[in-house]
């Protein structure tokens, strides 16, 4: 393939420019650079050997005719013809979006993320209300209870988290243990380690470990789904069809989510005491009959009902941070993506919350 | 040029099969240089699957494909990619990416293959590519979320265009659009055509997209090209399938009145 070439000439007082080979996008960043630097008031453009033209090239020629009032001699029948395409389509077109100032940009996203924060809250509330609504519908109408998907849920939400929250929480028994042992030890104190590992299992890093990985695993799936069905038009046929995407999709999912949270949260508990057990066992040598004795002398039963009082909540919580978000996906597969981040962030921020809430208020009552 | 009457595509004993699904089995056919070759076919005859086939989507079980010249089966990704930059694809939803604008849409592939290029030169490219799409003037800083379907098309259109490539492969182009639109579809595929050169592959169940710019058609089914060529030979086989999809009730509206005479 032959490189384009041009020749500049001067001929009857004009500037000839001579185009030879290929004019096309292949060669054309520098070609706009030398036709550029041409300085001559009547520019004659001569095509007649150009073997190759695209639209790139036609549109360099258009511009030197447009800009500089050149006159295009030698183009065959269809160089004329892309030219004339090329001039046609020179039209005003938008590319950018409007230049936004930092100054106003950083103020619009303070404001933006304002309204957002704002618009979340109500917008949960309107959630939570809704399903409420929906709740109360099932009730009424138990044939609308669907019982397969609500067991599905229980797989996926509770039964294929065993391994990693029990692995997770058996892993933070050893380490509270650990760690717990090293500080009392100063104090001549190590078999309260027990008591550190029993209570602080019980009472919060069991339902709290647990509501972080139900959040990671599940939390996110239920925004990516619900997310991606809203974008498939699937939510939208739902409707039309008349079944309600609340009773369908969210019912099932929050319902297995305030169920397993619980059941979850108990287990992780005793694989965090399993945990500390074999570390006291092996490193501190107190034998598992003693551990599991002086957990029932020194863990109160209402260590026990805070849990299980917390972790519905927790489940609730998250099961509906995840929905709420995947609903409000709209436009394009990016928002997937931000909302199942949100969905997660927003479930463990408001879970680690209420938590705080939950302790004071536990406090105050007198469950030590 | 090179060996212009050279066909543009080739394909020879092409086989594609999901597992005991056969789609293809032995099929052949050609695409002239410079034509616009139609693509019929009923619904899972394997028209998407024999255009993924072509530009490398699909591997096929058995079969040589061959575009420009050049073997396409087995190839590695950085040979292909000359290939690649010759053709221009425009998928059935347009398949723009999602977080891009329109004009940026456009510019992707030059970027791709011509990094040096300018940024002012990439805009008036990417715009004066918009305009001949035929998309509005404000279209260049939309993104996807923001068009039609039809508005959507242009711009897979535009961006299919961008490397100004001789080959150009379009899956159902007019369908989902209106009939005003679609018939300015087709004006503006054979105008691009007449004005640039191309050779158009494209699947239509568009019969007015047939009678109108088609040169040649093929016609899928039983697994292979049952028959190729102009509208009027195909009316001339008796072939239940094409008979029963063009003078059916929608093919004899969709006729041309001068062919009328060919239906009697």
């Amino acid at each position: 393939m032959s490189v384009t070439e041009f020749s500049p000439n001067v001929e009857d007082g004009s500037c000839v420019l001579r185009f030879t080979g290929n004019l096309t996008i292949l060669r054309v960043r520098k070609l706009s650079e030398q036709l550029k630097e041409i300085e001559a008031d009547e520019i004659v453009v001569d095509l007649s050997g150009v073997e190759r033209m695209d639209t790139v090239g036609a549109w360099l020629v258009h511009k030197l005719e447009r800009d500089r009032g050149a006159k295009i001699v030698g183009a065959t029948r269809e160089q004329q013809l892309l030219i004339e395409h090329v001039t046609a389509a020179d039209q005003p077109v938008k590319l950018k979006r409007e230049y936004v100032s930092p100054f106003v940009r950083v103020v619009g996203q303070v404001g933006a993320s304002t309204q957002n924060i704002l618009s979340t809250m109500v917008g949960m509330l309107g959630f939570f209300g809704a399903l409420i609504i929906s709740t109360g519908h099932i009730f009424r109408h138990p044939r609308r209870f669907r019982l397969n998907a609500v067991v599905a849920q229980f797989e996926v939400v509770g039964v294929h988290a065993l391994f990693i929250v029990g692995l997770m929480c058996f892993l933070v028994g050893i380490v509270i243990a650990q760690q717990g042992a090293v500080q009392l030890r100063q104090f001549g104190a190590e078999v309260y380690t027990i008591n550190l590992v029993g209570r602080s299992a019980i009472k919060e890093l069991g339902v709290l470990m647990t509501a972080i990985m139900v959040a990671g695993r599940s939390g996110s799936a239920f925004a990516a789904q619900l997310g991606s069905m809203k974008l498939n038009e699937e939510i939208d046929a739902m409707r039309t069809i008349g079944v309600s995407p609340m009773e369908a999709l969210v019912f099932p999912r929050v319902l297995a989510t305030v169920l397993m949270m619980p059941l979850l949260g108990f287990y992780a508990a005793v694989m965090a005491m399993v945990g500390g057990g074999i570390f006291c066992w092996l490193s501190l040598d107190i034998p598992p009959v003693t551990f599991i004795q002086r957990i029932q002398e020194v863990v109160p039963m209402t260590d026990l009902y805070q849990a299980l009082i917390k972790a519905p909540v927790f489940g609730m919580i998250i099961a509906m941070a995840g929905c709420y978000q995947g609903m409000q996906v709209k436009g394009n597969a990016e928002e997937v993506g931000q909302r199942t981040t949100t969905a997660v962030v927003q479930g463990i921020f408001l879970v680690v919350v209420l938590d705080a809430f939950f302790a004071v208020f536990f406090t105050e009552i007198g469950w030590l | 040029m090179a060996d212009s009457s050279a066909p543009i595509v080739e394909v020879h004993g092409l086989r594609n099969s999901f597992g005991d699904q056969i789609v293809h089995d032995g099929l052949d056919f050609e695409v002239r240089r410079g034509e616009i070759f139609g693509v019929v076919g009923g619904s899972g005859t394997g028209k998407s699957v024999l255009m993924r086939s072509i530009i490398g989507l699909q591997h096929p079980n058995e079969g040589e494909i061959t575009v420009f010249g050049e073997s396409m089966i087995g190839r590695d990704e950085e040979e292909a990619k000359h290939v690649r930059r010759r053709w221009g694809v425009l998928f059935q939803g347009g398949a723009l990416f999602s977080t891009l604008t329109v004009a940026e849409n456009i510019q992707v592939p030059i970027r791709e293959f011509y990094p040096g290029i300018d940024q002012e030169l990439q805009d008036e490219i990417a715009a004066y590519k918009i305009s001949m799409a035929g998309l509005a003037v404000d279209a260049g800083a939309k993104y996807p979320s923001e068009l039609s379907g039809g508005m959507r098309k242009r711009a897979g259109i535009a961006r299919a265009l961008a490397l100004d490539p001789e080959l150009l492969f379009l899956d159902e182009p007019t369908a989902g659009l209106d009939p005003i639109g679609a018939a300015a579809f087709d004006q503006l595929i054979l105008e691009l055509r007449d004005a640039l050169g191309l050779t158009v592959f494209l699947i239509t169940h568009d019969l007015d997209t047939l009678y109108a710019i088609c040169d040649r058609i093929a016609v899928l089914a039983d697994h292979k090209v049952v028959a190729v060529g102009t509208i009027e030979e195909l009316l001339a086989l008796d072939h239940e399938w094409i008979q029963a999809y063009f003078n059916g009730p929608r093919g004899r509206r969709a006729a041309p009145s001068e062919t009328e005479g060919a239906l009697a």
